[in-house]
């Protein structure tokens, strides 16, 4: 099995991971109107990088999300940063 | 070109097989065609066969960056259905169906097809009750569907696992009897050859790399091999539609993903048709050569790589015992991966793109083999009359911003849940 960082818990086995989604895509704030067209581009739009793609990830067993950066064509992990955390 | 008959095989034979010519040209490319279509694979060359067949328009080219059915269309389980219920999809589907019965005729070339049927087990009263739903929304479209209570599906499949053990008790099956297989490689080379023979060109080893513009609008690509310019270019590139559309400034509603399918060393004939398991994303059907085909579901995150990671290979086995105790004994041959256009919904895309010039064919998820030839020809119908047909009017790219998704599954907007 492929290992994942967690940067809360280190190494662990892919199998303890979850993928939540793309990464730096902020939910539009709900308290104004919001039209389709953002709407739509928030829920369904995304980037889908092929190579380097930012991506949000859960550690099941800690519960913590987390960003990680991995390509998408060679399966390297290039970097975890914890969600408050900006990358440097 | 040869016609291909019992004829011609008996005249061939006498010559020892030496005197077959090449099923199509391998040309060098002219400067300009009135439509490119990107991508070698099953979509792009029906597409081009029906731009020549249906529309007169033979001044194509269809550009592969590898070899011709290289990609999805190498790779899938060859599973061909027409069942489903969303309206949009139903008489697309169903379109396929009726093409794929009459494909090798039309094509004179032998696809294969085996409308060995397929069976979609239940395994609670719920989906029993979807099940039926299903079944009707078929009958009411005249598509052939049956409905097998527990006892009727033991009759027939004896071999499934039927003990109080059974970790996913089987309630019962819904039946598509048209449904079966068809032999993938087959279908690229027979549309390639019935492409070629009305005088589309076929340039493989040859990548697209980005776009010719001339005030906001597409006429043509780059290639790694030179520039084509090109009336209407046509993407068919599967998992790397997000790619290519991004090249043109576009973002979609698509996530690439890994999908994997396994083979058993040959066995005996065991599996005369198609069983999906209704538990857990897991299906299987037998090669004429024998072995067992395996497939599973999605490594659930984005990847580009044309291999699949391994929690997938254990959970896919892990399936096929579960529903089937007697192929624990058995080797895997091999297995292999390919990467899919998920869309949002579950559902394609066969439609203009907001960027003048440019067509999408895209988002075929896990089912896009089946509907090869209804794609190429509803795509066709698109690029020439620069409007859908009926039975893709829905695959538009705005859905998502109407709120018009075509959803069979119910999932929401997650593709790897679909
Ligand atoms: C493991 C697996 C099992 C499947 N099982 C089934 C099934 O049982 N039933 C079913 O109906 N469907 C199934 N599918 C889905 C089905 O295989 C695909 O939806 C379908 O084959 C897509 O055909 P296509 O022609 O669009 O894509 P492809 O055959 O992938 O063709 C796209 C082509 O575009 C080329 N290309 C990409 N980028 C470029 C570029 N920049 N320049 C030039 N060329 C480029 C690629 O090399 C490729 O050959 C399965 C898929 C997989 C991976
Ligand atoms: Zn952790």
């Amino acid at each position: 099995m492929q290992q994942f960082p967690c940067p809360f818990c280190g190494l662990r086995d892919e199998r303890e991971f979850h993928f939540a989604g793309e990464a730096g895509k902020p939910r539009p704030d709900t308290t104004q109107p919001i039209s389709d067209a953002d709407w739509a581009k928030y829920l369904f739009y995304c980037a889908n990088a092929k190579g380097a793609s930012h991506e949000v990830w859960v550690h099941t067993t800690c519960q913590e999300y987390f960003v990680m950066t991995r390509d998408t064509v060679t399966m390297a992990v290039l970097g975890t940063h914890a969600l408050h955390e900006v990358p440097a | 070109m040869t016609h291909y008959s019992a004829f011609s095989v008996f005249r061939h034979a006498l010559r020892g097989n030496k005197t077959w010519g090449r099923a199509w040209r391998d040309p060098e490319p002219k400067a300009s065609y009135d439509v490119v279509i990107v991508g070698g694979g099953g979509h792009g060359l029906a597409t081009a066969y029906y731009l020549a067949k249906e529309h007169g328009i033979t001044n194509v080219a269809v550009i592969e960056k590898g070899w011709l059915g290289g990609g999805n269309t190498g790779r899938n389980t060859t599973i061909v259905r027409s069942n489903y219920m969303m309206p949009g999809n139903t008489m697309f589907y169903e379109r396929s169906m009726k093409l794929w019965e009459n494909l090798s005729q039309d094509l004179n070339y032998n696809v294969m097809i085996s409308q060995r049927g397929q069976y979609n087990l239940c395994h609670s009263p719920g989906q029993m009750d979807a099940a039926r739903r299903r079944g009707n929304v078929m009958r009411a479209n005249g598509i052939d569907a049956e409905l097998f209570d527990r006892a009727e599906v033991r009759r027939r499949l004896p071999y499934l696992d039927y003990t109080e053990n059974a970790r996913f008790p089987i309630h019962g099956a819904i039946y598509q009897s048209r449904a079966g297989t068809a032999r993938h490689d087959a279908v690229a080379w027979g549309f390639a050859r019935g492409a070629d023979r009305r005088g589309v060109d076929i340039l493989q080893q040859r990548e697209v790399t980005g776009y010719l513009w001339e005030g906001g609008r597409i006429v043509g690509v780059q290639t790694n091999r030179g520039d084509i310019r090109a009336g209407k270019v046509g993407l068919c590139v599967a998992g790397h539609s997000g790619h290519l559309a991004r090249m043109a400034g576009l973002r979609l509603p698509i996530e690439t993903h890994s999908l994997q399918a396994f083979v058993t060393e040959p066995y005996k004939p065991l599996v005369d048709t198609v069983i999906s398991f209704g538990a857990a994303h897991f299906y299987i059907s037998q090669s004429d050569k024998g072995g067992l085909v395996l497939g599973g579901d999605l490594d659930m995150y984005n990847s580009y790589a044309q291999r699949g990671g391994l929690p997938i290979v254990e959970h896919t086995l892990a399936s096929a015992k579960a529903l089937m105790p007697s192929v624990s004994r058995l080797k895997l041959l091999r297995h292999w991966a390919g990467v899919m256009d998920m869309s949002m919904d579950g559902s394609p895309f066969i439609a203009k793109t907001p960027v003048d010039g440019l067509y999408l064919n895209g988002g075929w998820c896990y089912g896009g083999f089946k509907a090869t030839p209804a794609s190429g020809w509803c795509f066709a119908h698109t690029i020439a009359r620069d409007a859908p047909h009926a039975d893709n009017a829905e695959f538009t790219l705005n859905r998502f911003e109407r709120g018009y998704q075509i959803d069979e599954k119910g999932m929401g907007p997650k593709p790897n849940a679909h």
